[in-house]
């Protein structure tokens, strides 16, 4: 760390790591609530339960992502922040108000809530993914425009990378996309435009750009590569991901009343999405084979390596699994779209988010590297959590399987409850997953508190032992 | 052994910035499905791609092939002269070959009005949808193509390139000929076969 404002990513990147693990339990809650539909019910009902799980992933990662924001934007600009004391103050806003919307969905039926926070004025509640009350949406606009106005001050007095301006720019995207959340017709047609522009415009437009930033940042930093040849391919990435991504949106419009054109367009460039993600892959393993150093925090560059992988394998092709129109007429809204959602939000942002902690925390600690105790502990913490989601993204694949043909392809079709009995044991397999996930995110947290810093006589040691 | 020695006398294969090819190689990528695309879709509507073609304007089309081979001609001849260190020539040619790409934009812009007016939109028939979405797709190129090129011409003018550094050229050539390339079969795909 070379600045002292970079301090104020820490706060981010714990309450990220927090409301991470609050995700993970809601999660195994509404896993559970398949199996037994009576569980914990009155008081916390599966679409709340639901709701919070989802939302508490957005929020994790807007923490995660503003943190690495603190942390890059004056290491790269080469000098402070511009305002360390805002970025805090934004820091225990959001935290609070992130907090008083969870409680406020836990506590309050959704619709007491939404009467109680003006959503008769300004309607925007009940899409998923965007179900805050009013004053939360604003609030996030708020806190997007304090980050935005803090960081851009940064990058305006100091150096100008490519990093830095791909990392600023697309967080400038991240606020202004969010703003269709205030769009809410009673023309579903129109509403689902809307929808869709905040969400696939997201994670499938301007998340991939951050994610590009943030890889290409750490992988900088851990191999001592030119960051000219680091620079060219996020650009052609970016390039590509907006060539595939933009139009891609058209897959969302299949069968919505939209024009018939999108079923062409939507297929056609959503089927290009993998393209980015698999030079993703070939620039992290060419950037990492020649690499010019050893870092020393192993865990960092497992994770960078790893990230470009499940991406491609979460977003690119579970998703290409489901994205041409002929398919998605008897896919849509089975659980290979939450085999595909839990693979693509864990492989591309879970884990870059993951990446940058684990990059950035020991150095906001004060050291170059953990102990390499506590990097093996991570390390298996990744192993148990990775292994655990391919396991429910295969059990979820499965109960969609069997969805498409017994409720929908074969001459005879079943009930919705029927198939969903039928699907049983791919849902006792997920949850089982679920829960082993838990215990990796465990590992991993555990891996913060194991003593210590790296040091050479620790590697020294190890060279000898073999 | 023999195959160090091959790779020490073969020149170098790919002129240019290699980071280039791969954007090259992943743009055809693209416009090969979307050709792929295309013939799926005209292989089940033959009659109604045959009936519509005869809408478009193919006079258009043939005189934006002309402008585009020909702007490609004037980027090669680019390439030759900053190679034998004329700076100037090379700026020259630049420019020539920016301007017969502008005139390519302005007659494709003048063609989608007209299209527009004829009542061929996206929504019109499954050719037409197909016709303005490769159309527009590859304009977008050829926008893309020319920011690169007023790149590339601005450092020219400016006497950035040399005999012995000018991979700039050799990037943005290599990029615009992939603009003209795409356009040869999208003008033959789309305007001509029948």
């Amino acid at each position: 760390m070379n600045y002292q404002s970079q301090q104020v990513a820490k706060p981010y990147f714990i309450a990220a790591l927090l409301l991470f693990a609050g995700q993970i339990v809601f999660g195994l809650i509404a896993g559970m609530q398949y199996l037994d539909g009576s569980f914990l019910f009155p008081a916390l009902p599966f679409n709340i339960v639901h709701m919070s799980h989802t939302n508490l992933l957005i929020v994790w990662l807007l923490m995660a992502f503003m943190g690495a924001a603190y942390f890059i934007v004056p290491e790269e600009a080469q000098t402070e922040l511009y305002s360390p004391k805002l970025a805090l103050i934004t820091f225990w806003v959001f935290f609070v108000a992130a907090a008083a919307t969870l409680l406020g969905y836990l506590l309050l039926p959704y619709s007491k809530l939404a009467a109680m926070t003006g959503d008769a004025i300004l309607p925007t509640m009940g899409r998923g993914y965007l179900e805050q009350p009013l004053p939360t949406k604003i609030g996030i606009v708020l806190v997007a425009l304090s980050l935005l106005f803090n960081i851009t001050m940064t990058l305006i007095k100091g150096r100008k990378t490519s990093i830095n301006l791909i990392l600023v720019g697309s967080l400038w995207g991240l606020a202004l996309l969010f703003l269709p959340a205030f769009y809410f017709p009673v023309d579903t047609v129109k509403a689902s435009y809307g929808w869709w522009w905040v969400v696939h415009g997201w994670v499938e437009g301007d998340w991939e750009l951050i994610l590009g930033s943030l890889l290409g940042f750490i992988l900088i930093k851990i191999t001592g590569i030119d960051r000219e040849i680091v620079e060219k391919w996020i650009y052609i990435i970016i390039a590509m991901t907006l060539i595939s991504g933009l139009i891609g949106i058209g897959h969302h419009y299949y069968y919505t009343g939209a024009p018939a054109y999108w079923i062409w367009l939507g297929s056609v460039f959503s089927a290009l999405e993998p393209i980015p993600f698999i030079m993703l892959i070939v620039f992290a393993f060419k950037i990492l084979a020649q690499r010019r150093r050893e870092h020393p925090n192993k865990a960092a560059m497992l994770w960078a390596q790893a990230t470009p992988i499940m991406a491609f394998l979460g977003a690119g092709l579970w998703g290409f699994m489901i994205t041409l129109a002929p398919v998605q007429y008897y896919a849509h809204g089975t659980n290979f779209t939450a085999a595909h959602g839990h693979l693509a939000f864990f492989g591309a942002y879970a884990m870059i988010a993951l990446s940058i902690i684990s990059y950035a925390m020991p150095l906001l600690r004060g050291r170059t590297a953990n102990s390499l105790a506590a990097q093996h502990r991570e390390m298996l913490g990744f192993w148990i959590m990775a292994f655990s989601m391919g396991v429910m993204v295969l059990a979820l694949t499965g109960a969609g399987i069997v969805t498409v043909y017994l409720q929908r392809a074969i001459d005879n079709p079943l009930p919705f409850m029927q198939v969903q009995e039928k699907s049983r044991v791919f849902f006792e397999i997920r949850e089982a997953g679920g829960a082993v996930f838990l215990l990796g995110l465990l590992t991993y947290l555990s891996s913060f508190f194991v003593a210590g810093e790296y040091t050479y006589d620790d590697e020294a040691k190890k060279a000898l032992k073999a | 052994m023999s195959t160090a020695n091959v790779s020490l006398d073969m020149p170098d294969p790919l002129p240019g910035d290699l980071a280039i090819w791969i954007f090259i190689f992943a743009e055809l990528v693209v416009f090969g499905i979307l050709f792929i695309a295309y013939a799926v879709a005209r292989s089940t509507h033959v009659a109604l791609f045959d009936a519509a073609q005869l809408a478009i304007n193919r006079v258009f089309g043939f005189i934006n092939t002309w402008l585009l081979l020909t702007s490609s001609y004037f980027v090669v001849r680019a390439t030759q002269a900053i190679r034998n260190d004329r700076r100037q020539i090379c700026a020259y040619w630049l420019t020539a070959a920016m301007s017969f790409g502008a005139m390519f934009l302005l007659l494709k812009l003048i063609e989608f009005h007209q299209d527009a007016s004829r009542g061929i939109t996206l929504s019109s028939n499954l050719f037409d949808m197909f016709y303005l979405s490769l159309t527009f797709f590859h304009f977008m190129h050829v926008v893309m193509g020319m920011i690169i090129l007023s790149v590339v011409t601005y450092k020219a003018y400016k006497g950035r390139y040399s005999a012995a550094n000018h991979t700039g050229v050799e990037t943005g050539a290599s990029y615009w000929h992939m603009v003209d390339l795409v356009w040869v079969v999208l003008f033959a795909l789309v305007y001509v076969m029948h």
